[in-house]
């Protein structure tokens, strides 16, 4: 009989600090208590701020203890588990537990309950144990679909479901799987983009160390309804743990035939490989995944033929992000009717945000399709930090549009941002105060797309290496008025003659930021800088810092 | 290139079955276990995977985690995206650069350490964020910098 459960966070920060040696500890001080069969250990994602790493979650009280070493454990167990009393003094102060997985059900301080669907287990189960999946709900809508439904059906619900594709662009996923189902086999691929490389996302990351069976569980669905029997997760190189996590995923799943030949003894198998990276944002791009995927350099590919006719392998592909496939189970097990009560009309759901810059707590939040920017910023971004005034922000990650304070009200969910010709994106928050300079923001934002152009195309090559010119020349009050002129038109030509969808993407910061903050870049042709961020000295001669980690002859 | 790396070429590629797709893979971890990659590495590889040597290099100098020129003994991967960059990472980035006496991009003179910038490593909640190896530092300010550099001095690690 359990009666409790232990979670120590497995993060890449609490494994550096030692977790595993921690739930040794943790382990070996129950079995001396004789509590090894009444309390279970097991690790969990991430669980609060770096600071308090590694963290200690114990159920069902919901106590977070952290950061605990492994000197605390004879006394964590003694006093806790064994005679039922908190350790006030190991206890994670509040604002720990705000860290890259915002507000836990059971977290003493949780004011707002968010509505979660994604995330709904990360933090709460133990990522490496299949079972925990199972015990809540896990493989069921797998197994609802492969004993009830026909693919048609299944195919049937995403659509109506509403689901829009979680990557950035929210193309209507039922349609999307709609194109490959109609292809003939009989070979065709399922293939999951965990390539999440936009500066300031992670939550594909935290969705597959906290969850991986869901996404696992996705991926087999669409399978089905598309009628694939073997699917790739490419999971860009920096995600080591995020890697194993689904490597063990899978083994298990394959050991209880939930994967693999024959799943729960229907017709239908599937078969899961990963795949890692070496770095390259581009590789986000779906066409240049494919390429990458099939070990080449990731170039994005001519469109049409779209991955949908012609993907991997030249076979039939559908091409998914991580959230989106974590959406797919819980639309099956409870209906396409069930995830449109969430969200709004036009975007059903829910979306995963990461929320950085100034605001008091930074992390991961799920909240339902259409909350608004302000609500975002002051219910579960704790408001601006340090009392700055809000000045900015930019949604959807470094190739999303910079929007300013007279967008917070706006509804976020793919239309309602489109209309005002911003973009939802990835999800990344990036929550500006009124100390950012606009043109500061924009060199940083531009660098790294002048770093990560595949060089392909012209546009984007050489627009990227020009606009960081002419910002870094802005920067330091070198610039002439025609130089601005020159900045819209290569943002324009970028924007409508880029091969693929980062150059056209990289364009967005910059036209976004000089229609809503023209006067101050104009400032800056005057040596002003009104947030007082930029320093009018004379441009060194040294190139900035050449940004590819690859020092190979070119 | 000696014996041994020959046939830990050879180990690797069986490992992946001979399967040009895997060549991505098969180069990054060859860089992993010894930081960078060899003209002769490069060749083996393209050997053992029947592919041209051109397009194994062009492969190789694509990607980011993998390097063709050698690196110091310590390499810091320090980002400074726009995340990072809004909570201080231009300091750190100054503090880093005078700690060591090197640009980004360079090598220690005694080959100890190798300065990098790199993309966004998704762990931008608790930023500024270097990665030294494989070890990953959060909530950076100039005043950790020596002491986290302290730690890798002298054979530690």
């Amino acid at each position: 009989m359990i009666r409790a459960r232990v979670l120590v966070s497995s993060d890449p920060v609490s494994l550096s600090r030692g977790a595993e040696a921690l739930k040794l500890a943790l382990e070996a001080e129950l079995a001396f208590y004789g509590l090894e069969d009444e309390v279970q250990v097991g690790f969990a994602g991430q669980l609060g701020r770096q600071d308090a790493l590694p963290m200690v979650a114990v159920y069902p009280e919901g106590v977070n203890y952290g950061p605990v070493r492994v000197e605390d454990v004879p006394y964590l167990v003694q006093e806790h588990l064994y005679k039922g009393r908190v350790v006030e003094h190991l206890r994670a102060a509040p604002e720990a537990l705000t860290g890259p997985l915002a507000r836990l059900p059971g977290r003493e301080g949780a004011l707002y309950a968010q509505r979660r669907v994604v995330l709904r287990r990360a933090g709460a189960i133990d990522p490496t144990s299949i079972e925990d999946y199972i015990a809540q709900d896990g493989y069921f809508a797998l197994g609802k679909a492969l004993t009830e439904m026909t693919p048609a059906q299944v195919l049937e619900e995403v659509k109506q479901s509403g689901l829009q594709g979680r990557g950035g662009a929210g193309f209507p996923a039922g349609l999307k799987w709609s194109f490959v189902a109609r292809e003939k086999g009989p070979v065709k691929y399922v293939v999951c983009n965990a390539d999440e490389s936009e500066p300031g996302t992670f939550k594909d990351r935290l969705i597959i160390e906290g969850d991986p069976h869901a996404v696992l569980e996705g991926m087999a669905l669409a399978g089905y309804a598309i009628g694939a029997s073997e699917g790739y997760i490419y999971i860009r190189g920096e995600y080591e743990l995020a890697r194993e996590r689904l490597d063990q995923a899978i083994r298990q799943a394959e050991e209880l035939g939930l994967l693999g030949e024959h799943i729960m003894g229907s017709d239908f198998s599937f078969h899961i490989h990963t795949h890692s990276g070496a770095g390259a944002y581009v590789c986000g791009e779906e066409t240049a995944l494919l390429d990458s995927l099939e070990g080449k350099r990731g170039i994005p590919r001519v469109r049409p033929p779209y991955p949908a006719a012609k993907g991997f392998r030249n076979r039939p592909s559908l091409v998914n992000n991580v959230e989106t496939l974590a959406n797919v189970p819980p639309i099956i097990l409870h209906g396409a009717a069930w995830f449109r009560t969430i969200g709004t009309p036009r975007s059903p759901g829910t979306k995963v945000y990461t929320m950085l810059g100034d605001v008091n707590i930074t992390g991961l939040v799920e909240t339902p399709m259409g909350t608004t920017l302000r609500e975002i910023v002051e219910v579960y971004g704790g408001g601006m930090k340090g009392g700055k005034a809000f000045k900015c922000a930019q949604t959807g990650g470094t190739s999303g549009s910079i929007i300013p304070a007279s967008m917070l009200d706006v509804p976020m969910d793919f239309a309602s941002m489109a209309e005002q010709g911003a973009s939802l994106g990835s999800g990344a928050l990036l929550i500006c105060g009124d100390d950012t300079c606009i043109v500061d923001l924009m060199f940083v934002l531009l660098r790294f797309f002048k770093a990560e152009s595949c060089g392909k195309c012209v546009p984007c090559r050489l627009g990227t290496t020009r606009i960081v010119e002419i910002l870094e020349q802005l920067r330091h009050g070198q610039a002439k008025p025609e130089d601005l002129a020159q900045l819209e038109q290569l943002a324009l030509s970028m924007q409508t003659l880029s091969f693929c969808g980062l150059g056209q993407a990289a364009a967005v910061p910059i036209l976004t930021g000089l229609r809503h903050f023209k006067a101050e870049i104009e400032a800056h042709l005057q040596h002003q800088c009104p947030a007082g961020v930029c320093q009018f000295q004379t441009l060194k001669p040294a190139a900035p810092a050449p940004r590819r980690i690859a020092m190979g002859v070119r | 290139m000696g014996e041994v790396e020959m046939s830990h070429v050879q180990t690797l590629v069986e490992r992946h079955h001979a399967d040009p797709e895997a060549l991505v893979e098969i180069l990054r971890e060859l860089n992993q276990q010894s930081g960078y990659l060899t003209r002769e590495t490069i060749v083996a590889v393209a050997e053992a995977l029947r592919l041209p040597v051109s397009q194994v290099f062009s492969v190789a100098s694509f990607y980011s985690m993998i390097s063709l020129a050698p690196v110091g003994r310590h390499v810091i991967r320090f980002c400074e995206d726009a995340p990072c960059h809004m909570v201080g990472g231009r300091q750190v980035w100054q503090a880093l650069e005078a700690a060591l006496g090197i640009k980004f991009g360079e090598t220690t003179p005694d080959g100890e350490w190798t300065l990098l910038p790199t993309s966004c490593i998704g762990l931008c909640a608790v930023g500024p964020v270097m990665m030294v190896d494989n070890d990953v530092y959060g909530n950076l300010t100039p005043e950790k910098v020596p002491e986290i550099l302290a730690r890798y001095a002298g054979g530690a690690q």
